[in-house]
């Protein structure tokens, strides 16, 4: 390293290791995801053939254009299943290991949480508990580095929104107590 | 001439304090975003545009192209110094930046890479100065056979040029033309695929969608990948910086063709990733020593760099003149343009001059003010990476959710971003292109009501889009494109056939 090449590390404490089982195939989730899509297109043709999809006086009728639309998305989702279908003897693939899959859902459960959170307690109070929350529990961080930083992020972003742009955002009792 | 004064006209609409502060403030926003893993241009954008929603539209697209611009510098700092393409577009520049950052060369890298990025938009700049207000006053003859068949076009090009499976980009296309239809229906006023729910009369809005398939679904991907980061510190002196810009001539032919390559793969649609990639290779192939390349030459760093921000900043021609975006990026800043009431298209040229004069002037402005930034802030911006990803990614949430509470007050759309950041994470994974959906989502209305009111002109008569050579050409265009796959196939075995 030259006298500019100072090395930047930066450590992962839940790194996932490469060993790790499969969840799914990636043929099952492409197979299921495009049956659902498959599943939408004929709802959603089934909505505007209700619709109507003729030609009235003053031309194509409200439905006609998306009816047409879902047709071509159910098409390509048959052409999509068959081809994935007929592709029989090739090695499947894994969709997401394990551990990956337990790395995912460590951020989507809370982030599903943190909305009625938000009805409940107000953004501002929920976005300090998933910052501080996520940071001791997922990242290892220490606590009062983790509640220093959800408080002041959530401290900058009511400055932003609340005080200097006029933007309103869902609020809670804490908030109401200060008399926002 | 004209287009010379009206520039000027536009650069005297930016000198105000406060649009120079929002544009620094755009700027360092968006450097930081795209330096920070697993957020980019389109995150970025998308996330950030909830700030601009109660500003005047001039500030507001200044701004945000800022981001845009800031977005296209930080991506290469990544990329050279830790060996993360930020987006698809900086991968090529890995291939050369990187190996210089290990030989101890990284700001001579950087330099390369912020200079050439700033040649690529410069040029790319000057054609939209002189050539979009022609084509939007030739626009300006358009009726709605024209407008469908332009539509038709950019649908049809995404289809026959994009590199995933056909049936894939027509899956997402369709899916977002309907997601586009739910709600009230523009001609007639009536209801459709609502289903009886009084949230979905609005619609799926645009922007709720694009944060959840951008924001949310980057989130979910980036927790997937290891995190643990290694690269090089740097630090860009000014001797470094005029050895680089003194070579830089050497290279003018280089410097030229992505820069043509850029501005060509901006404009048509689809085509921003491929144009840093065959900058590079074109730049490999007819280079006299194709080896050395990927050894860490600085020629592999100009090539990709200007390429990419040439097509980067090209693809906000056909925006400007004709409301087609020619990125993701591009479609984001279209939707903001409906947010703060401006209908894009060439009427923006006449209707709104101050606006589109601004942003054009900004692009100039923008570009200068962000090279001499991220020259001199870059061990700034490089020490980002060392905030730990847990840290990040809640807070990035945290954006995504009130960016999308935002746009409607409504804690629906929250809702709603969560399944489209599921949504998004699935078709990531499975190869479905979301750059098709964004589009078709933003375009959809508008493409279906040219399409109707075509129909309702000529009653119903599909002759319509061959009524004249205008329209004629460019629906036929655009079914050429839609089939090219087979078509150049088939000219292949043609060919193969009288040669054998």
């Amino acid at each position: 390293m030259s006298a500019q090449g100072v090395e930047v590390v930066v450590g992962d404490p839940g790194d996932p290791p490469d060993d790790s089982p499969a969840v799914a195939s990636q043929r099952s989730v492409e197979t299921s995801a495009l049956a659902v899509i498959l599943a939408f297109s004929l709802l959603m043709a089934w909505d505007n053939w209700r619709t109507g999809i003729a030609w009235e006086s003053t031309g194509p009728a409200a439905g006609y254009f998306p009816f047409y639309v879902a047709a071509i998305l159910a098409a390509a989702c048959i052409f999509g299943l068959v081809q994935e279908l007929r592709k029989s003897g090739a090695p499947a693939r894994g969709f997401v290991s394990r551990n990956q899959f337990k790395r995912v859902l460590q951020v989507f459960v809370p982030t599903l949480l943190f909305v009625p959170v938000t009805q409940w307690l107000g953004l501002y109070v929920a976005s300090f508990l998933l910052i501080a929350g996520f940071m001791i529990v997922v990242g290892r961080i220490k606590a009062w580095k983790s509640i220093l930083t959800g408080y002041i992020f959530s401290a900058i972003m009511f400055g932003i929104f609340e005080v200097a742009f006029d933007v309103i955002m869902p609020k809670g009792p804490l908030e109401r107590l200060f008399g926002y | 001439m004209e287009a010379f004064h009206l520039l000027l006209y536009g650069f005297s609409v930016l000198m105000t304090w406060k649009i120079l502060a929002l544009m620094m403030v755009g700027l360092t926003l968006g450097i930081f975003v795209g330096v920070l893993p697993g957020l980019g241009g389109p995150n970025g954008v998308a996330i950030l545009l909830p700030l601009t929603f109660t500003m005047d539209p001039t500030s507001a697209i200044v701004m945000l192209s800022c981001i845009y611009w800031g977005a296209l510098f930080g991506g290469a700092i990544t990329s050279i110094l830790f060996n993360i393409p930020g987006e698809a577009w900086s991968v090529a520049t890995t291939f050369d930046g990187y190996p210089m950052a290990q030989q101890g060369r990284a700001a001579e890298a950087l330099t390369a890479a912020f200079t050439s990025s700033f040649i690529g938009s410069l040029v790319a700049v000057l054609l939209i100065t002189f050539l979009a207000p022609s084509i939007a006053s030739f626009a300006l003859k358009f009726g709605p056979p024209e407008f469908f068949a332009v539509y038709l076009l950019t649908f049809c090009s995404f289809v026959g040029l994009g590199r995933e499976a056909k049936h894939k980009t027509i899956i997402s296309m369709a899916f977002g033309l309907l997601l586009a239809g739910i709600g009230m229906d523009t001609v007639s006023g009536q209801l459709r695929m609502t289903f009886g729910s009084n949230e979905l009369l609005r619609g799926v809005n645009f922007l709720v969608a694009v944060i959840g398939l951008f924001g949310i679904s980057e989130i979910l991907l980036t927790m997937e990948e290891r995190l643990a980061l290694r690269g090089h510190a740097a630090k860009i002196s000014l001797r470094v910086v005029l050895k680089v810009w003194r070579e830089m001539p050497r290279y003018w032919v280089t410097l030229l063709r992505s820069s043509f390559i850029g501005c060509w793969l901006g404009i048509t649609p689809g085509g921003a990733i491929a144009a840093s990639f065959m900058g590079y290779n074109l730049a490999k192939r007819l280079s006299k020593d194709p080896e050395s390349f990927g050894t860490g030459r600085i020629e592999g760093v100009f090539a990709p760099e200007t390429a990419a921000h040439a097509s980067g900043t090209a693809a906000l021609l056909p925006m400007l003149a004709l409301g087609i975006p020619g990125s993701g990026t591009a479609a984001i800043l279209l939707g903001g343009l409906m947010v703060w009431g401006l209908n894009p298209g060439p009427l923006l040229f006449v209707e709104h001059k101050e606006f589109v004069w601004g942003l054009i002037a900004s692009m100039y402005l923008g570009n200068v003010v962000g090279l001499i930034l991220v020259l001199t802030t870059v061990p700034l911006f490089a020490s980002v990476l060392r905030v730990p990803f847990a840290a990040i990614a809640p807070m990035i949430v945290v954006s995504c959710a009130i960016g999308a509470f935002a746009i409607q007050n409504a804690m629906f759309d929250v809702w709603l971003m969560l399944a489209f950041g599921v949504v998004g994470y699935v078709f990531k994974k499975i190869g479905i292109p979301l750059a098709p959906l964004t589009l078709a989502m933003v375009l959809g209305s508008r493409a279906e009501d040219s399409f109707r009111l075509s129909m309702i002109g000529s009653a119903g008569d599909m002759r319509v889009f061959w009524s004249n050579g205008l329209v004629g050409t460019i629906t036929t265009l655009a079914l050429v494109l839609l089939f090219w796959p087979l078509i150049s196939r088939a000219i292949g075995a043609v060919r193969r056939r009288f040669l054998a």
